[in-house]
């Protein structure tokens, strides 16, 4: 031990510090200093310095039924663009798992939407579904169907959101449960043929309860995500028509950039913040149960 | 080996310290921050020739208007802020830059060539802090093709405009078209409120649930409701202008700044001589389209380069460049550029801009700090008349309760019955 520097000596603290320092100053600060913020009435369009005023923002927020409004559609959007992302990208999976002639250019056609930004996706969606001069109305008139007004319609905008956050994540889905469907062992499979059992049968009893961790972990990943998405609602829709596809971040960010309410901004944030933690939680502890 | 690297550091850190002694001798550098305005292409293309001939180096940056001010509010509401000259918009942005002491007194400034009205709009307490830029108002484009094939004259009226609507409106084309997009359409529809007789804000208070405003609100709902767009509530200009330069909308009533880029053959299927600029039609009242300065430029507070950013802002603001503009049909503020517009700028836009000037309101939203909050709010009413078609039983009700909530925030802000107009 004798003549070891300090580095050697304190090697696994040394090693770690550059990356606890960036999980502190870029993770955790933010997230203080938001809800350090929560507690102010900091407003910048009343020309006051900030001033601590306990839970006021709360109640204010509370108070206001776009809130809620916006609470509600965060659910409802994360609920169903999981759940389908989740079902399609098993079934996907399932069916890339077989031998079949052009795997490899399938598997590589479905990792095109991942690698492509959201942003740029949300401009293209918006090209399809403008209702006036948009590709899709061209279709559904060539066929002569009824023209649907897409993202433009309060009716249609949140579905329409939906398949757009579906066509672009359910890739990632299938990645991980085709990752998954590859670590599986062999045995359980030749025993369940030997004893006669049938494709649903392995499918159910033995393929999706040998995957469910895997699916559960993607699931996880995916719902934090879709919990959390603006870039995709903003670049398409910012929040309208009217405030029909405003979620929690995107209200938040109006109360901060366009109203510059940062106190009851940053309470938002709070709860979202919250509602992330929670959701992340519960799935992972339902993981934890699932786990063999 | 350790030798050789560290004589190789000494000499590497020599040639930092000759760096150093080259930075001294280096050019003043600005930062300056412009809009995805047609003036900020102008500038932006400009700019090579200021710094040859002032020996300032411009670092610009040019961002879509509300992202500009998201990231001058940012940069100046936590104190972070290197920059020094930036465009701005008086009627959205002013009073609240003002109030936070973001903008550098223009007082050495020489205003002369500016109509006063344009100056008052950036002056607080005697000291201006914004130069007029840019000044918009509303107008009426129109496809004479159309116009000619339903046999039809440009409409003089509302009474006129919705008649012509009802006429163009086809399967494929859209009659008439405007802003319906809650906030974005506020604008828009302000010449339609004052044409009624109606205002947004009278003596520092909230006022858009008068019969005057609320007429106007349910014939601009009853206009695009009947002969608008599909998916109009969705729609602001950057959603307009496509649908017309496509050829599927008859009429659109938008700011005069965006005829230069709807008769840019490389953006437009529509000839040029099939495109009409006209007076936004008379109402039964009045004949007051809003005439606004919608972008200014101004110094930042916390610039440390202010005589530099004053060479900058005078270059940027000379009577050569408002020229430069007029040539590219942008609607300069400065009187002088207007003298010399005939013959550079197509005459039907220089017509309308005397009737605006003759007959405008400086004012298309409520000129109040919280203006992003009060636009929203306003919106609502817009969306629900649009959604009827202008018939809604509720849109009294619905008025009554946003002017209620607009004047809350005129409270908040310390602006209630407290605003100069």
């Amino acid at each position: 031990m004798k003549g070891k520097g300090f580095i050697d000596r304190h090697y696994k603290w040394v090693y770690t510090l550059p990356a606890l320092f960036f999980v502190l100053i870029l993770m955790v600060f933010p997230v203080c200093y938001t809800f350090g913020l929560s507690f102010t009435d900091w407003t910048l369009t009343s020309g006051k310095s900030i001033s601590f005023t306990g839970l006021k923002s709360y109640i204010t927020v509370l108070q206001e039924p776009r809130f809620w409004d916006a609470f509600k559609r965060t659910l409802e959007f994360t609920f169903w663009a999981v759940l389908f992302e989740v079902v399609l990208g098993i079934i996907i999976a399932l069916l890339l798992n077989k031998q079949f002639k052009g795997k490899g250019i399938a598997k590589t056609l479905l990792l095109l939407p991942l690698v492509a930004t959201p942003v740029a996706i949300g401009i293209v969606w918006t090209l399809f579904y403008d209702p006036t001069i948009g590709f899709l109305n061209y279709c559904l008139n060539l066929l002569g169907l009824p023209q649907s007004g897409w993202h433009t319609d309060a009716a249609t905008v949140m579905p329409s959101l939906i398949l757009v956050d579906v066509w672009q994540w359910t890739p990632m889905i299938t990645i991980m449960v085709l990752a998954g469907l590859s670590g599986l062992s062999d045995e359980p499979y030749e025993s369940a043929t030997v004893d006669g059992a049938n494709a649903w049968q392995i499918l159910r009893h033995i393929t999706l309860p040998m995957l469910m961790p895997t699916i559960l972990t993607a699931t996880v990943l995916r719902l934090i995500e879709a919990l959390k998405t603006y870039d995709i609602i903003y670049s398409m829709t910012q929040g309208g028509p009217g405030y029909a596809s405003e979620t929690l971040n995107l209200l938040a960010y109006k109360y901060s950039f366009e109203y510059f309410r940062m106190g009851q901004s940053s309470v938002m944030l709070v709860f979202l913040f919250i509602l992330v933690l929670v959701f992340s939680l519960a799935v992972m502890r339902i993981r934890k149960a699932t786990e063999v | 080996m350790k030798r050789f690297l560290l004589a190789l550091l000494i000499v590497l850190l020599s040639f930092s310290l000759f760096a150093q002694g080259a930075t001294e001798t280096k050019p003043e550098e600005i930062r300056v921050m412009l809009a995805n305005h047609p003036y900020g292409d102008l500038l932006k293309e400009k700019i090579p020739e200021f710094e040859a001939e002032y020996g300032i180096k411009v670092n610009y940056e040019q961002l879509q208007e509300s992202q500009l001010s998201q990231a001058l509010a940012t940069e100046f509401a936590t104190a972070s802020s290197t920059v020094d000259v930036f465009m701005t918009r008086p009627l959205q942005e002013g009073l609240m830059f003002i109030k936070n002491n973001w903008y550098s007194s223009l007082a050495d400034y020489d205003f002369a060539d500016y109509p006063q009205s344009t100056v008052d709009i950036g002056t607080k307490n005697g000291v201006p802090y914004i130069v007029p830029l840019v000044t918009e108002w509303q107008v009426l484009y129109y496809r004479k093709d159309l116009f000619k094939a339903a046999g039809i004259s440009v409409p003089k009226t509302f009474d006129e405009l919705k008649a012509a609507a009802a006429k163009l409106t086809t399967k494929d084309v859209a009659g008439f078209g405007s802003r319906g997009k809650g906030a974005a359409a506020v604008t828009q529809m302000s010449s339609y409120v004052y044409n009624f007789g109606g205002r947004y804000i009278q003596n520092g208070e909230a006022v858009f649930d008068s019969p005057e405003a609320i007429k106007a609100i349910r014939f601009y709902g009853e206009m695009l409701g009947n002969y608008g767009p599909q998916g109009v509530t969705s729609m602001s200009w950057e959603n307009l202008m496509p649908v017309f330069q496509a050829g599927k909308l008859a009429m659109w009533t938008d700011a005069s700044v965006f005829y230069g880029q709807i008769i840019d053959p490389e953006k437009t299927a529509i000839p040029k001589e099939n495109i009409g600029i006209a007076d936004l039609p008379a109402g039964p009242v009045d004949d007051s389209p809003f005439l606004v300065v919608s972008w200014g430029m101004a110094i930042a507070n916390t610039s440390t380069h202010k005589d530099a950013a004053m060479k900058f802002i005078t270059w940027a603001t000379s009577q050569e460049l408002a020229l430069e503009g007029i040539k590219n049909n942008i609607t300069m503020a400065s009187n002088s550029a207007w003298k010399g517009a005939s013959g550079l700028m197509n005459e039907e836009l220089i017509a309308t801009q005397a009737h605006a000037a003759a007959n405008g309101y400086p004012y298309d939203r409520p000129f109040v700090t919280s203006v992003g909050a009060a636009r929203d709010l306003i919106g609502e009413v817009i969306i629900e008349s649009i959604n009827t078609k202008g018939t809604s039983t509720k849109l009294e009700a619905l008025a009554k309760e946003k002017v209620a909530a607009v004047n809350e925030l005129l409270k908040t802000d310390g602006e209630y019955h407290n605003l100069p107009y």
